[in-house]
């Protein structure tokens, strides 16, 4: 329960909770930039350095623009504002509380309490690189396969099919 | 002598320790990264400065007139009277305009711009923090910067900024593959993400030659696409569609007066020099000098000599060559380099596996050439004089 | 109450934030990014336990992440354009009201 932790918590929890409750899409993907942020900055807190660093290359600079772009290209022109939350929002927040806390009840209630904390575990990347093509080289071509399917797939859905007019 | 230059070369280092002995030491390490920062800020926005009337003088000569040569010696003042117009300026900002988001934009693009110097290696030893990972870290925080792009555009709900946004990100997602694949080359070659090691494994000599990545064939063309795509990334000319005046106001920034227009020049210029120094380290040996007869001149001294030559030729290309389309832009970056900076990868590989000697040479500068001769006759659009077809309306 | 536990509740924090949002919200784009968190939680989670587990040595959490990392984004991207796609059918991003088969 050190300081860093609890700031990077504090701004990863607000962030994804400003992301799923602002009126704004716009507003709500760039709140959740902040909180994927956090989530990379605890990530290296952890002392993957990797991971954080790819989430932030990935989640940050890919998908985040992604999302906004999508907002930007389905937002119609200046309608009246939709109400922000589905009308059945009473059963949807009672199912989120009671996963959460169903989960808060399982972790409290388990016996992870190590008492000793393990040492640090010294990563580098050549150790992934070497873990990458030999032990999980059989995942890697297939995450190839499947970055490439999405790639095709999304290119083909999302492409003005633009009919043949006379 | 030899302890002599040894001391002004690690001049910086040795200061930063006698000022740290008179604190306390647990506060020790936090002092240190933040004296190191301010010295990078300073330095790198007095660099800004100098390359602005640099810029605009050297534009100037290019194009047969003289630039601003009213203050100061020269016109070399330009840059404080260009900061207190900017300062004095009124701060205009739509009524429209989302203020949160629209305040935010300029300071999250010079805030990226600046993280990126921290795996920087300036000189010997002369590192913010040596991560182990430091290349990934440096993409990874200049895709930061795309998103800030969007923000200033799409804040300020107006069609010139949203326009200009969308091309600018389009632009700077579509070089950022090719960049990337660029540096893996030399990441192949070293075997690390660290900077440190990859500069450190370029400043040894055979003879009186440097082992600079940028002397092999595959470090050649890499360097060139490298290049290539960080003037893309920058938004600089020929690549400066997005904020091109004469086509579309000023883009992404067309409605920021005053103060947040200057942070976001700055912010582009310190996200441009940072590609240059992170080209220098992969490609033309960080701070090693180029002969080593010369390595008695101190390594900060080199890396800021080839930052400036970059900064020349970059102002040099900006002076020299119309604007490329957006549709040509593209092209360029999915057709052209995507396929050299793969055949570049290959090239390495085969580079490191065939023994040292001519035919290496020879058999790696072909596969970087031929395919780059082919593939631009290849691509390049053949006007066809064909009949007029004639579109009537129904 | 150790760091093992803390990591955990936040994880399980995320992940019902990120719920809540993908049951709750009208914006079929919103609903994706509640998806995306789920993820990173899930994500969270792995990092934790490679951390303070019995082998950090083997990497197998961080393999995981990684390729978590990578699936998400393709998912990202095929989802994005299924939601514009459906855009372009009927007009509307709002889920309560594509509530019939019938375009």
């Amino acid at each position: 329960m050190n300081v860093p932790f609890i700031i990077l918590a504090i701004i990863t929890v607000v962030g994804t909770a400003a992301a799923m409750g602002m009126r704004n899409a716009v507003h709500c993907v760039l709140a959740l930039t902040v909180g994927l942020a956090g989530v990379a900055a605890l990530y290296l807190q952890l002392g993957a350095q990797f991971v954080g660093f790819t989430q932030i290359m990935v989640y940050v600079g890919a998908v985040a623009i992604l999302a906004v772009f999508a907002i930007m290209m389905t937002h119609s022109p200046e309608p009246a504002k939709p109400p922000t939350f589905s009308s059945f929002w009473t059963v949807g927040s009672v199912v989120a509380a009671a996963v959460f806390a169903v989960l808060a009840w399982a972790i409290h209630s388990s016996s992870l309490a190590t008492h000793t904390l393990p040492p640090q575990p010294e990563v580098t990347v050549q150790q992934i690189g070497d873990a990458l093509m030999h032990r999980f080289v059989l995942p890697l071509e297939l995450m190839g396969l499947l970055l490439t399917a999405a790639l095709i797939g999304a290119v083909v859905i999302a492409m003005n099919h633009r009919e043949e007019t006379k | 002598m030899n302890l002599k230059l040894n001391q002004l070369d690690q001049i910086f280092v040795i200061v930063n320790h006698w000022l740290l002995g008179y604190l306390p030491p647990a506060v020790r390490p936090l002092c240190s990264s933040i004296l190191s920062i301010a010295l990078i800020i300073v330095t790198f926005a007095l660099l800004f400065a100098i390359t602005t009337v640099l810029e605009r003088k050297g534009l100037g000569r290019i194009q047969n007139r003289f630039g601003p040569n009213r203050v100061g010696p020269c016109g070399f003042l330009q840059p404080i009277a260009d900061g207190i117009k900017s300062l004095t300026k009124e701060d205009i900002v739509p009524n429209p305009a989302d203020h949160a988001v629209h305040f935010l934009a300029p300071v999250l693009l010079v805030a990226a711009a600046f993280m990126a110097y921290a795996v920087l290696p300036i000189g010997r030893n002369m590192i913010l923090v040596d991560l182990n990972a430091g290349v990934l870290y440096f993409f990874a925080i200049g895709s930061l910067m795309e998103l800030a792009v969007f923000m200033a555009g799409w804040s300020s709900r107006s069609k010139y900024s949203l326009l200009g946004a969308m091309r600018a990100i389009a632009q700077m997602i579509s070089y950022e593959v090719p960049l990337v694949l660029a540096s893996i080359v030399v990441i192949m070659q070293a075997g690390s993400l660290s900077t440190v090691s990859i500069v450190n494994m370029q400043a040894t000599y055979t003879g009186i030659w440097p082992h600079w990545f940028v002397f092999t064939p595959w470090g050649f063309a890499g360097f060139a696409l490298f290049m290539i795509a960080a003037t893309a990334e920058s938004n600089r000319s020929p690549f400066d569609l997005p904020e091109g005046e004469s086509e579309i106001i000023a883009g992404y920034y067309t409605e920021y007066s005053g103060f947040k227009f200057a942070l976001f020049f700055l912010g582009e210029y310190i996200g441009m020099f940072a590609t240059s120094a992170m080209a220098i380290t992969l490609f033309l040996g960080g701070w090693s000098a180029p002969f080593s007869f010369l390595t008695w001149i101190p390594s900060y001294f080199w890396f800021f000599a080839k930052l400036l030559t970059i900064i020349l030729t970059f102002i040099w290309v900006r002076g020299t060559l119309p604007r490329l389309r957006m549709d040509q832009l593209m092209n360029l970056a999915w057709e052209f380099m995507l396929p050299m900076t793969l055949l570049n990868l290959l090239t390495a590989g085969v580079w490191h596996f065939m023994s040292a000697g001519v035919l290496r040479w020879l058999i790696c500068g072909a596969m970087v050439v031929v395919p780059c001769i082919l593939l631009s006759r290849g691509l390049k659009q053949r006007k066809k004089f064909q009949v007029r077809k004639y579109h009537f309306s129904e | 109450m150790n760091s093992l536990q803390n990591y955990l509740l936040l994880s399980s924090l995320l992940f019902s934030i990120g719920l809540a949002g993908a049951l709750i919200r009208r914006n079929a784009i919103l609903v994706l990014i509640g998806i995306e968190l789920m993820l990173n939680a899930a994500n969270l989670n792995l990092i934790a336990f490679w951390r303070f587990g019995p082998n950090p040595a083997a990497l197998t959490g961080i393999m995981f992440a990684i390729f978590s990392i990578s699936i998400a984004a393709a998912e990202a991207a095929v989802g994005l354009g299924i939601i514009l796609a459906a855009y372009r059918h009927s007009k509307t991003t709002d889920l309560d009201r594509m509530n019939s088969l019938r375009g």
